[in-house]
Parts: C-alpha cells; structure tokens; sequence
C-alpha cells in the first residue's frame, strides 16, 4: 500500500519542493499552510508521516508534535521535524516533544528521501 | 582648723604630763611621810611652793616651745604635703610642690616633683603619640578616599547595617542613573555617606550575598567574594562584585562591612543581546532560504521534469536568492550601525583633542596649525593618545616632503559620526602616496611608531581619506571618527565639571551600628538631619502662596555634608509677587520651565529618607509641606527641629533669633544667604553649634530636644 505523508509547512517555496519530492518517491501527498491545519489533516487523513516545520502560525511544530503525542489515536503517527531552528537546544526539544528524527535546513533532498523512506520501513 | 588643734594639744601636752608629775610625785611622796614630816612638808611647800609652780610653768614653756618647733617641722609638714600630693593624684595640677619642714620632708618634696615632671612628660609625650598616629590614620584615610575618588570603577563600602561609609564620584555617577528624579536629586536620595544601600539593592539580595561570603571566609577562602546581578527599580541593570571588609587583624575572620564594586551593564546587555538576536534571527532565515534553494535546485537535476513544473522551481530559486540578498543588505546595514571596536575608547570633547592636536604640530619644526571651524559641542570616543600621534606624523610628513608650512584643523559632526579633518593648501598628492602613508609605521621627525594611520583607525572602527577642494585648492586628510553615546557625554561632562575632591568618607561610621532605640532616645550627635529651607511666594501657603525653591543639606555622623546636598526651583504655577523677589532673588523666568511642585517634592521625600528635618522656622515651612501632602502624596512625618526654638531655649535672653542674628552669635560665615541651599547651610552650621550647648543643659537626646523645644515661649506663636 501507498504511505500517505503529510507536508506541515508555512513556506511555498519549500513546500513545491518536498511535494515534488515526497511524490516522486511514491507517496500520497497533502499539504497543511499552519499548526491548526496540520493538526486537522493528520485526524483526517491519518497519514503514516508528517514533515513537520517548527516556525507555522497558529500553532508551532513543537505544540503540534505534543498533541499528535498525546492523542492515543495519533501516537503512532511518524514525525520528522524540518526547520530552519538549528541550534542543539531546539533539537532537543524537538526530540523531547516526541519528534522521531530532526533535520536542520538546509538539508541534501537525497538525505530526506533516504530518511522518509527509512523511518517508513522501520514502522512496516 | 584640725591642725590648730592638735597645736593645742601639743602645747597643753607638757603641762599636763608636769601636773601628772607632781601629783602622782606629791601623792607618793605625801603617803610615806609621818604626820610630823608632813607637817614641815606643808610648812615648806606653803613658804617656797611658788617657786615649784614657777619652776614648773618654766619646764612647761620650753617643753611646749620644742614640741611645738618639732610639729611645725614633721607633723603640719608632712600633712601639708601630703595633701599637695593628693591634689596632684588627683587631677592633672603640674605646679610644683612648696617643700616646707624638716630637711628629710624637703627632700620628699623635691622627690614627688621631679616625678611631677615625669609624668607631665609622659603625657605629653603620649598625646603627641596619639595626635601623631591619628594624624597618620587620617592622611591614609584621605589618601584612600582620593584613590578611590579617582577610580572609574565605582566603589561603594558599606558597614553591616549596609550604611554607606565611603563612596566615590563613579558611583556617585551610576547612582544618577538609577534615580527615577535624576535631574532632581540627582542620586543624592540614593547614595550619600550614612544612607542605607537597601534603597538600591534588596535587602535579601545583599544578605544572600554577605552570607555567601561568611561561609567562604569560615573556609578559609583566600578571596571571598560574591557577585551578584540585580535589576534597580528605574530599570537599569547591576553588576555588583562584592568583597568583605574584615577586622584589622590578619586572620580575623569577622566582618565588619562590605565593599561593592559596580558596573551598570544594562547598555553591553541591551548591545549584546540584540546583536545576538540579530544574528540568531539571521541564521535562522538563512539556514530557510537556503533549505528552499538547495531543494529546489537538487530538484531541477530531474531529467524528467516538465517544463511547467522546471518554471516554478525555478522561480522558487529567484524568489530565494532576492531575500537572501535583502536579508544580507539589511544585517550589513544593522551591524556597521552597530559595529564597536574592541579597543578601549575614552570621551573626549572633540574641542580638546583638537586644541591638543594644535599644540603638538606647533611643536614640529617649521610646522604651525590654525584652528577652522570646530564644532564645540562635540563629544567623540578616541583613543587621543594614537589619535594625537597619527595627526602629528601626518602633518610632519607633509612639511617633510611637500613643505607644507601651516595646516588647519577642522572638526564637524556627519550623523552617527564626527569628521576630523587636517587641511593645507597647496599641493596635492596622488592616491599612492596617501595609501603609502596610511600603511607605513607612523614618523614625526626621529620618533617613530610600531603603528601606522590605518591601524589607529582601525581602533576607532573608523575611515581616513584624503579629498581635494578645487575651489580653494586645497586638500585635506578626513578621519572618520565614532561619537560618545548621549548618556557618556553626560557622564564625562560631570567628570570634567568637578573639581575639588568632595568628602565621599566617612570610617567613623564603621562603629555605628543600627540603633533599636526608638529615634526619641537616640543621642542628637549621633542622628542623621536633613536641614533644610524654602523660598516661597509669600507667607500664606493657605492663600496661595508656593514654594519656588527648596534646598536642603545634611548631618551624618555630626559633620556637615555639604556635597551631599539637594537644591532645585520650583515652577509654582503662579505669579512671583515682585516685592518678594528682593528676599529670594528669585525671578520668574528662572522658574519657567522648573518641575512643579508634584514632582520636586516626592524627589525631596526619598532625600529626607531617614533623617530627622532640621529647618529656621521650621513650623512655617512644615506648613508648605504639609498642605502638599493630599496632591503629592508624599508625607513628611519625620521628627522636626526648630533652630529657632533651639536657640531660644539656649538663650533666652537674646531678644532676636533670627538666622542672622544666630549666626553672628556662634561666628558662622554667612555664605549665599537667601538661596535656599544657602540658608540650610547656614541653618546646618547653627545648629551644630547648637547641640553642645544644649548638652550643657542636659539636653542630649532627640526626645529631649523637642520637649524642650515646645516648652520654649516661641512655640506659642502660630505662624
């Protein structure tokens, strides 16, 4: 079965990007513009990942990753965040809120994939 | 009287001992006699007994004559000396004793003298001594409070009451800065010799710290010191480095006070954290950016991509490269704005750099510098010392090698920076030269420097260039240079304006500790007094009248402090009578534009803090305060006391008790009188004068003081 990934993300310019990506590598892809969004897709959709962008408005990554974590239904949702936040303390915390795996901008698209593609496997 | 008698006794003594004698002598004599041999005994006593009687009163006379010689030469003068040595005991008397009596007692008295004159010797010897070595400790006071008055560091000592016994003019300075009235008090409510430090730092704040450093000092610590940072309540950020102040003993661990070193760092962290947030802010929309970029372009490696799809990516990349380049414009434009040098710069009005720099090429050679047009009210931030050095080297360098006789020095401010300009006339040079010069370690004639210009302008993140002016052909040097920031200005302008060295100590305060004794029973030596006097409008603050102008000054320790003092014009938002201007000197326009009344007071308030007020007339002025009390919300409940009153009760007699009048009593200088700060000067000096005399009455306490001030006739009287 195809893996549906969710694309959290405020920025269009990165957003082309990853859909293009994500498509390309053979998933079914959707798109949430903020926090709130991203929130209301996951119930809907129950994708199997999200790229998860800290900086949304409404609600950041971080509240995003705690809610999917506190909500039984959700828990098993995947989450690789994807920000621009670089610094050791925003990994941290982004690990600690329960993302699975953190990638600091810029990043190697073939570095995604690979990590998309690996984080996948290991839930099948 | 007593050595009369006994006199008496002496001269009586031999009679009596003779009468003894001859009735005893009779009686035995009479009892072994027959009756015939008694009869012949009478018969012969009868005819010759006067000559017995007379042979008798002889003895008599000669024995009381010796004895009395003999008394007059041991006893009376042995007592008499005697009590001449006791007096000396006694007292500190140095006149000699009167050697009288028999030669041994003489020599008595001569003994005792010359022990006289030892201990008189002694002593004073040892007053010499003490005045000697008090002499010593008060120069090295004086010696230590100038150091620290020098100091850039501010430095506040403290005893454990957290009264401040020494501070200097930096802190003094820093203090300003954190007043919410600086223009007003300027820091005096705050920092003064005596005051309490817990009007700036909280207290638990401080005891946390001194503890730190107790436990250290019982560990032994070699330096315990605490640091600590605090916000003030005007906002301002403090560093205060703390260190203790111990018993004179080398290994005496007791504390007897603190020193605070302080640094206001409210502006390196306001600098520093926004240049951190810029740059945070920076990375992290770079970091973004190029997130997108990189995507996108690993995308486009797609042979297989449409050409539609191609076209977004590709504006996608000109998208992200556009804010890439305004992001950069826009941190290179912050950061030259906020770009400092790391060297250590110090204020200096631009007006005295260049009149310096005038004198060292008027001290080259065949060289003279005119002054053009000079921006006086400029402050710069230089290093003057390399500044000085790179203006002279230039200006040798062109007498030198283009015999440049005189060169013009101008100064003028261009927005954030100020241009210092060297000018000639007459030849120009090309682009290389002046490269050449800007490069080469820095000459003036034999004296040359490891520095070259480039490098002095390096330290003041500055520029240095050279511009023709065809019009007028001539050509000049142009140094870009940094301004002193607003608030340094003020700072270094305070710097300059003072001049002698004020009485920023005092050790003595070391001893006092904080009294619990209710304030009524505090010794009137020992108390802290605000004095002070208003200038007001008129007399009747019921019908109007305003103070104009309030000055006040104060008593710590039992010496006048007149540094520490507050002065400050009052706009009363009326008219001044101009019959009263001639009593204050006070005319309108020097009102306009003063605080009012609302503001000044509460400022007032915090400097009166703790003190008991001391005015002339203090009912009249307590009136003005009081009827202030509702609109300013501020309530002067301290104890008063009245010099007039005072000095009524010291000297009843005196009809007039007026300042004046007072003054010229005890000899006190009057010095700017009718100013108010002039007259609490001079109230304060009355007063001091005051106290021993009230002590003489037994009046030694506060409580005391003001009983007797409403006993007196004067207290009567309304105002």
């Amino acid at each position: 079965m195809t893996h549906r990934v969710l694309i959290a993300d405020d920025e269009p310019n990165i957003v082309i990007s990853l859909e293009y990506l994500m498509k390309r590598a053979g998933y079914e892809v959707s798109v949430a513009r903020d926090g709130q969004e991203a929130i209301d897709a996951i119930r809907r959709e129950r994708p199997q990942l999200v790229l998860l962008d800290v900086m949304m408005p409404k609600k950041s990554g971080f509240e995003v990753c705690q809610e999917l974590r506190a909500d039984e239904a959700l828990k098993g949702t995947l989450v690789l965040m994807l920000t621009a936040k670089g610094r050791d303390t925003d990994i941290d915390k982004g690990l600690g809120v329960g993302a699975d795996a953190y990638m600091t901008k810029p990043f190697a698209t073939k570095d995604l994939v690979a990590k998309v593609a690996e984080m996948l496997g290991a839930a099948k | 009287m007593k050595g009369d008698k006994r006199l008496l006794l002496v001269l009586l003594a031999p009679g009596a001992f003779l009468a003894l004698f001859a009735l005893a002598g009779g009686a035995l004599l009479w009892s072994t006699l027959e009756a015939p041999q008694r009869e012949t005994l009478a018969g012969l006593l009868n005819e010759r007994g006067a000559l017995l009687v007379m042979a008798a009163l002889g003895t008599w006379g000669l024995a009381a004559w010796l004895l009395s010689g003999l008394y007059r030469q041991y006893a009376s003068a042995a007592a008499k000396l005697l009590e001449q040595a006791r007096v000396r005991l006694d007292s500190d008397l140095q006149h000699e004793i009167t050697p009288d009596g028999a030669a041994s007692l003489r020599h008595l008295a001569a003994t005792v003298n010359q022990l006289l004159h030892q201990r008189t010797e002694l002593r004073e010897q040892m007053a010499q001594k003490v005045a000697e070595a008090s002499r010593h400790i008060d120069e090295e006071r004086a010696r230590l409070a100038a150091l620290m008055s020098e100091l850039t560091q501010s430095v506040v000592v403290c005893n454990l009451d957290g009264r401040i016994l020494l501070y200097n003019q930096r802190a003094q300075l820093q203090f300003r800065a954190l007043s919410s009235a600086p223009a007003l008090a300027g820091g005096a409510e705050l920092i003064g010799l005596g005051r309490s430090i817990y009007s700036v730092f909280e207290r638990k704040l401080v005891r946390h710290a001194l503890e730190n450093i107790q436990q250290r000092l019982q560990r032994g610590a070699a330096q315990p010191a605490a640091q600590f940072v605090t916000t003030t309540a005007a906002g301002q950020l403090l560093r205060a480095m703390m260190s203790p102040v111990r018993g004179g003993e080398a290994d005496d661990p007791s504390l007897h006070g603190f020193v605070l070193m302080l640094d206001n760092i409210t502006r390196d962290y306001e600098e520093e954290s926004a240049r951190d947030q810029a740059l945070h802010a920076f990375t992290e929309a770079a970091r973004a950016s190029l997130g997108n970029l990189r995507a996108a372009v690993e995308m486009l490696d797609d042979p297989d991509m449409e050409a539609a799809v191609r076209e977004r990516f590709q504006a996608v990349i000109s998208d992200e490269v556009q804010l890439m380049s305004h992001r950069i414009q826009e941190l290179a434009a912050q950061s030259t704005q906020d770009m400092r040098t790391r060297w250590p710069l110090e204020d200096m009005l631009g007006a005295d750099l260049v009149a310096a720099a005038q004198r060292r090429i008027d001290a080259l050679p065949g060289l003279r510098a005119s002054t053009g047009e000079i921006d006086e009210t400029l402050w710069l931030k230089v290093d003057s010392f390399a500044l000085l050095g790179a203006l002279a080297s230039l200006a040798w360098r062109l007498g030198d090698e283009y015999e440049v006789k005189v060169v013009e020095l101008r100064l003028h401010s261009a927005g954030q920076r100020a241009h210092l300009d060297l000018v000639w006339a007459g030849p120009s040079m090309n682009t290389e030269t002046v490269v050449n010069w800007e490069a080469e370690p820095m000459k003036t004639g034999a004296e040359t420097s490891p520095l070259s210009v480039r490098d002095v302008v390096q330290r003041h993140g500055g520029e240095f260039w050279f511009e023709r002016e065809r019009a007028r052909h001539r050509t000049f040097f142009r140094f870009l240079l940094p301004l002193a920031s607003a608030q340094e200005q003020l700072d270094t302008a305070t710097f300059v304006r003072s001049d002698s060295r004020p009485e920023y100590y005092d050790f003595d305060l070391f001893q006092a500790t904080e009294s619990s004794r209710a304030l009524d029973d505090q010794p009137l030596h020992e108390l802290t007094y605000t004095v002070f006097d208003t200038e007001t409008t008129g007399l009747n603050p019921s019908e109007g009248d305003e103070i104009i102008q309030i000055g006040a000054t104060r008593i710590v320790g039992g010496k006048l402090r007149r540094r520490e003092s507050f002065e400050q014009l009052v706009d009363p938002q009326r008219g001044i009578p101009a019959a009263s201007i001639p009593i204050h000197g006070i005319q309108p326009e020097m009102v306009a534009g003063q605080p009012t009344i609302d503001i000044v007071l509460p400022a007032f308030h915090k400097f009166c803090a703790d003190t008991v007020l001391v005015a002339h007339n203090a009912a009249f002025d307590m009136r003005f305060l009081q009827l202030k009390e509702e609109r300013t919300g501020v309530k002067f409940d301290q104890p008063v006391l009245d010099t007039l009153l005072l000095s009524a009760a010291v000297h009843p007699s005196q009809d007039s008790h007026r300042l004046e009048a007072i003054a010229e009593r005890f000899d006190v200088t009057v010095m700017g009188r009718h100013t108010a700060l002039g007259d609490a000067m001079v109230t304060a000096e009355v007063f001091m004068k005051l106290i021993p005399l009230l002590q003489a009455q037994g009046v030694h306490t506060l409580g005391q003081a003001r009983e007797l001030a409403q006993k007196t006739y004067f207290a009567r009287l309304k105002y």
